[in-house]
């Protein structure tokens, strides 16, 4: 491959995740003209939004093969049940994270 | 292309340069601005393990193609997108279409439409470095930076938790290109991004009363995973959420009236 071609890619790519993100700002340019509508979708995407994205962090999770998913769902009730309780992220984070790995070597 | 790269580089090198130089100047807006930093800098930490080891990930298999480090740090740079650019080492390996490249990667990264939307006025107050920010809105950023808000931080920390996740996302893909592979064994380390959407979903499910768009995205995307599987679920779950949540809205500004009448209650 070329440099060029390589060149050409890259930035292919970079323009696309730009413009994915940059999109609501080019059509909402104006701040004080943005609808109602969509102000308030922005209040209440969030949550749906971190819900989707647990999801998709587990996406690729093998419920069928493997260790059934074990790993992973024990991982998740850890994180959130550390958080629950103490809600020091460093803590529940830090702890999933090791449990996770560990189940996964002797699963 | 080259030319918008050279002025993105220009505004962060600026930006950065700026820093410094009031640090240097204003001792009482020095010591702000270390509150902001450290603060940010905490904000930022639960993303750091995540970014460190798949920007490792990432500039060890930009290797396998055959690509140096200068291409590992530009394109974690200018891209910074986590699949996106695992994605566009396969378009390296393959050299795929540019047509290919462009399509796949505005539908792997569809998602960011969404993110966008929540920022559109707070993102205001940082003036043209906004730009900077709506730049660097990855999962990640956008998830920790949602919380800044009922925090009553300084607007500055969203700029820089956007800056300090990218610069882990950097030196992370510039180090596993460097190595070209991993001396121990780190399989899992990726869990802490798992970890730290839980974390921020129980965050604001404590925090907030109104607990249907919370609901609303976990169905949604559970089922469109089922229909769709792995790799086209998220963009039409999270249009269902939106669509779900437009038509409920009377539902939040009941909720929010309750609210007011405790509150002055």
């Amino acid at each position: 491959m070329t440099t060029t071609r390589l060149i050409l890619i890259i930035a292919v790519c970079a323009v696309c995740t730009m413009l994915t993100r940059a999109i609501p700002f080019l059509v909402f340019r104006d701040a004080e003209k943005v609808p109602k509508i969509v102000l308030y979708l922005g209040k209440v995407l969030p949550p749906a939004v971190i819900a989707t994205l647990v999801i998709y962090a587990l996406r690729n999770t093998e419920v069928l093969t493997g260790a059934h998913g074990i790993p992973e769902l024990i991982g998740v009730l850890c994180a959130g049940v550390l958080h629950w309780i103490w809600r020091n992220s460093f803590v529940s984070i830090g702890v999933a994270t090791v449990l996770y790995m560990v189940l996964l070597r002797i699963m | 292309m080259k030319r918008f790269a050279i002025i993105y580089n220009f505004i962060l090198i600026k930006e950065i340069a700026g820093a410094i130089l009031i640090m240097f100047e204003k001792r009482k807006e020095c010591r702000i601005l270390k509150k902001i930093l450290s603060y940010s800098f905490k904000r930022s930490q639960p993303v750091m393990y995540g970014y460190l080891f798949l920007g490792i990930t990432f500039g060890i298999m930009l290797r396998e193609t055959g690509n140096g480090v200068f291409w590992a740090f530009i394109s974690s740079l200018f891209i910074y997108a986590g699949s996106g650019q695992f994605l566009m080492c396969e378009f390296i390996a393959d050299n795929a279409p540019l047509i290919t490249c462009g399509v796949m990667t505005i539908l792997l990264n569809s998602r960011h439409i969404f993110y966008g939307l929540s920022f559109l006025t707070r993102f205001n107050v940082l003036g043209k470095k906004k730009w900077i920010s709506i730049l660097e809105l990855t999962d990640e950023t956008y998830s920790v930076l949602c919380f800044t808000e009922k925090d009553n931080a300084h607007p500055l920390t969203m700029l820089f938790i956007s800056l300090f996740d990218h610069s882990y996302w950097i030196i992370g893909s510039v180090i596993g290109n460097l190595i070209g592979s991993i001396p121990f064994d780190f399989t899992g380390v990726d869990f802490s991004m798992t970890a730290l959407f839980v974390v921020l979903f129980v965050e604001q499910w404590k925090s907030s009363g109104y607990k249907l768009p919370a609901i609303t995205g976990f169905v949604s995307s559970v089922v469109f995973l089922l229909l769709l599987g792995p790799d086209n679920f998220i963009f039409p779950s999270l249009v269902l959420s939106s669509v779900v949540l437009i038509f409920t809205r009377s539902l939040y500004e009941k909720n929010e009236a309750k609210k007011k009448e405790v509150h002055r209650a």
